[in-house]
């Protein structure tokens, strides 16, 4: 595993956005000579700003899983829906293949992006070397499922716009599913914001 | 963004690094379905490109097409008591924007209509001149801004989004899919096609001509 040579060890770097080879000239201003964009050994500041998102999208993210998403009026009755009572709703009456579905995306995938994130930050930062490769693999999975999870968003939104039958059968938004669908673009900048090659900085890389 | 900084010496393009770990490797050309891994953390490196820049050109017309049906064709429509309603996408934008959850209007607008029509669009400019290994005008800008968009359009989420409100619905309403669920699983398929497709090897495929 040793003897697979790393870009800064050769004095090299490579450009984020369009992958090009460069040499490493460690200037703090360095930039693409093909693309323009700036060009950094790791992405910058990851460390905090990951944390900062990845905190800032549990604080939504609460809101999104205990306010009602949906409210249903038919007939004068009220039924106000939270993810969690939708998914319900949907194994008992509907289908509960789909309500497996939606409870992966809408409960099962953030949560595991809050962990999965957590857990990279802390064992990157005191430079652990347990289960790179499955961490790595780990980066990679919460990367790939992310954006899944606007399904329920999606959801709301058609269905709102459907069921509009006056008196008989109405839908409307609550203020959950804003939550939500913030909690879900905040994830997605988090893991963005977090740089995979801190997985596998030793202890003898400062950046 | 363009950075007006210190432009260091170009490496021979003989290598790949890793975007995942950093580790360096010595390119080499691909067979025909095979794809490079880096042995250090198991990210692709590298893919064989079965689809040219005409077939990638191809792609994205087809897209297009399915992109325009998608929007002006109704989804679904639902049946309570004789009455019908159906709607398009930008039905379900202008609703929740109506509902005071301009937010969720927002997040839905730009992941299904202005991103994946701003993607196809620079891809479709950049890949028209591309076929004759030229850059087209604004090449940079629009590489840069591909890259950076790359990550939020969710038209196959909305797929999945949609059949789970046919069967929420089928519980209480007739549903009746309509023309534009069709054009969206068409798109669905040209996205899955196009996802092994790493567009930043056009930098490669193309070269910068004195005007």
């Amino acid at each position: 595993m040793s003897t697979l040579p790393r870009a800064s060890e050769l004095g090299l770097i490579g450009c984020h956005v369009c992958g090009l080879v460069c040499r490493d000239i460690r200037a703090p201003d360095a930039a693409c000579p093909r693309c323009g964009s700036a060009l950094h050994r790791r992405k910058s500041a990851s460390y905090s700003k990951t944390w900062a998102l990845l905190i800032a999208a549990f604080l939504v993210y609460l809101p999104a899983n205990l306010l009602p998403i949906t409210r249903t009026v038919s007939l004068g009755d009220v039924d106000d829906n939270t993810i969690l009572t939708g998914v319900v709703e949907l194994w008992v009456k509907g289908s509960p293949y789909l309500a497996v579905i939606v409870f992966t995306a809408s409960i099962v995938v953030p949560v595991l992006k809050f962990f999965a994130l957590g857990l990279l930050l802390i064992s990157s930062r005191r430079r652990s070397q347990w289960a790179q490769r499955q961490r790595a693999k780990l980066f990679r999975l919460v990367e790939f499922i992310g954006y899944w999870s606007m399904l329920d968003v999606f959801v709301v939104a058609l269905l709102t716009a459907l069921v509009q039958f006056g008196f008989f059968s109405q839908v409307e938004p609550l203020p959950g599913v804003v939550f939500f669908g913030l909690t879900v673009v905040i994830t997605m900048l988090a893991s963005m914001s977090f740089d995979p090659r801190l997985i596998w900085d030793g202890r003898e890389f400062d950046d | 963004m363009p950075v007006q900084g210190v432009k260091p010496k170009i490496a021979p393009p003989t290598l790949w690094i890793c975007e995942h770990c950093d580790t360096v490797y010595h390119r080499r050309e691909l067979a025909c379905g095979e794809v490079a891994r880096c042995a250090r953390c198991d990210a692709i490196l590298a893919r064989h490109h079965s689809i040219g820049v005409r077939g990638m050109l191809a792609l994205v017309l087809t897209a297009m097409i399915a992109f325009v049906q998608a929007n002006i064709w109704p989804i679904v429509t639902l049946g309570l008591n004789g009455q019908m309603i159906s709607t398009t996408l930008w039905g379900c934008i202008v609703m929740m924007w109506r509902e005071h959850t301009q937010v969720v209007a927002v997040i839905v607008a730009c992941t299904l209509f202005f991103v994946p029509i701003g993607k196809m669009l620079l891809l479709g400019w950049v890949l028209l001149y591309a076929r004759t290994g030229r850059r087209a005008p604004g090449f940079r800008l629009a590489m840069v801004t591909l890259y950076r968009i790359g990550p939020w359009t969710m038209s196959e989420v909305f797929v999945l989004g949609t059949l789970v409100a046919i069967v929420k619905a089928n519980m209480y309403f007739d549903v009746i899919p309509d023309a534009g669920i069709f054009a969206y699983g068409v798109l669905m398929l040209i996205i899955t096609a196009f996802s092994s497709i790493d567009v930043r090897r056009l930098w490669d495929l193309t070269e910068e001509r004195p005007a």
